[in-house]
């Protein structure tokens, strides 16, 4: 069900849980799935042993995919214009992530509408792990 | 660099729905799939010379018998491993990946730059564009890719 521009204001928010207590198996299903083998995200020895890290940690994408979620739960799946972001601090097993859209403008473009949003996904300390922005078009 | 092919597979959107958690059903669709926004991250698998996996004819540097069989020297420490990190990512969507359909990949070498770390040792960014067009040769996705590789031992 997509946002019409009637019903939101700009300052509106949605927020999620996007994974609650994130499992080692999903960090090596999002690299099965993406292609990203790197053995820092999906080798337990070569993480902590070899590189020095307290374990293996998720990709960035899979951040942002989980955080897409929310965006696409909220705007629609085939809504979103523009989605990016940074990788402000990594995210390991165990870690459970928030998510939160932030309605930034409400504008119209060629007789149609769109939403511009902050996104801010944050772990379970109040650390922010990805900070981006997307656009959705929306109905009138 | 040549144009990659990427055929949107129906299995391949759902492993990758499902790895993200995301069970949506307009991403499982028997007809008329499409793919979450950061699918075309996944192009990977259908990279000849993607380093993000092993090769049959080349050194892998995960762990077997020993945790790495990398040489301790060099980049082997701290967030990227030597491979590098993926600092950030932005995807312009002209329209929905759809299941079924077959996108050529372009890529557009982008800018550089440099930052001190916050550690100490020189951050290096490196910007990668991705066009993604379909068979009628209508851009779809255009992916901006920022990496960054220290010089040392990073905190991230």
């Amino acid at each position: 069900m997509p946002l019409s521009a009637s019903k939101i204001a700009v300052g509106d928010t949605h927020e999620s849980i996007i994974v609650e207590d994130l499992k080692r198996t999903q960090i090596v299903q999002y690299a099965g799935a993406s292609g990203d083998f790197n053995p820092l995200h999906t080798d337990e020895p070569f993480a902590t042993i070899a590189a020095g890290n307290p374990s293996t940690f998720a990709h960035g994408m899979l951040t942002m995919g989980m955080t897409g979620k929310m965006l696409t739960d909220w705007v629609g799946a085939d809504r979103v214009t523009l989605y990016g972001g940074r990788f402000t601090a990594q995210v390991w097993p165990g870690d459970t992530l928030s998510a939160v859209a932030t309605v930034e403008a409400i504008r119209e473009e060629n007789g149609e509408h769109f939403v511009d949003l902050t996104i801010s996904t944050t772990n379970q300390d109040g650390r922010e792990v990805f900070a981006g922005r997307a656009s959705a078009r929306i109905d009138a | 660099m040549a144009a990659e092919r990427f055929p949107i597979e129906q299995g391949h959107v759902m492993m990758f729905a499902r790895a993200i958690g995301d069970y949506n059903p307009v991403y499982f669709a028997e007809e008329g799939a499409i793919a979450p926004p950061t699918f075309v991250i996944a192009d990977m698998h259908f990279d000849p010379e993607s380093g993000l996996r092993p090769h049959p004819d080349r050194q892998w540097h995960g762990s077997g018998k020993e945790p790495t069989s990398r040489p301790p020297e060099g980049s082997g420490g701290g967030g990227g491993g030597g491979m590098g990190l993926h600092a950030e990512e932005t995807f312009e969507i002209r329209r929905p990946v759809r299941v079924g359909e077959v996108l050529t990949k372009t890529t557009l070498p982008g800018e550089t730059w440099e930052r001190e770390g916050r550690r100490g040792g020189k951050l290096h960014f490196s910007e990668t564009l991705h066009e993604y067009r379909d068979e009628s040769g209508e851009l779809v996705v255009i992916a901006r890719m920022v990496g960054v590789r220290t010089e040392r031992n990073p905190d991230a």
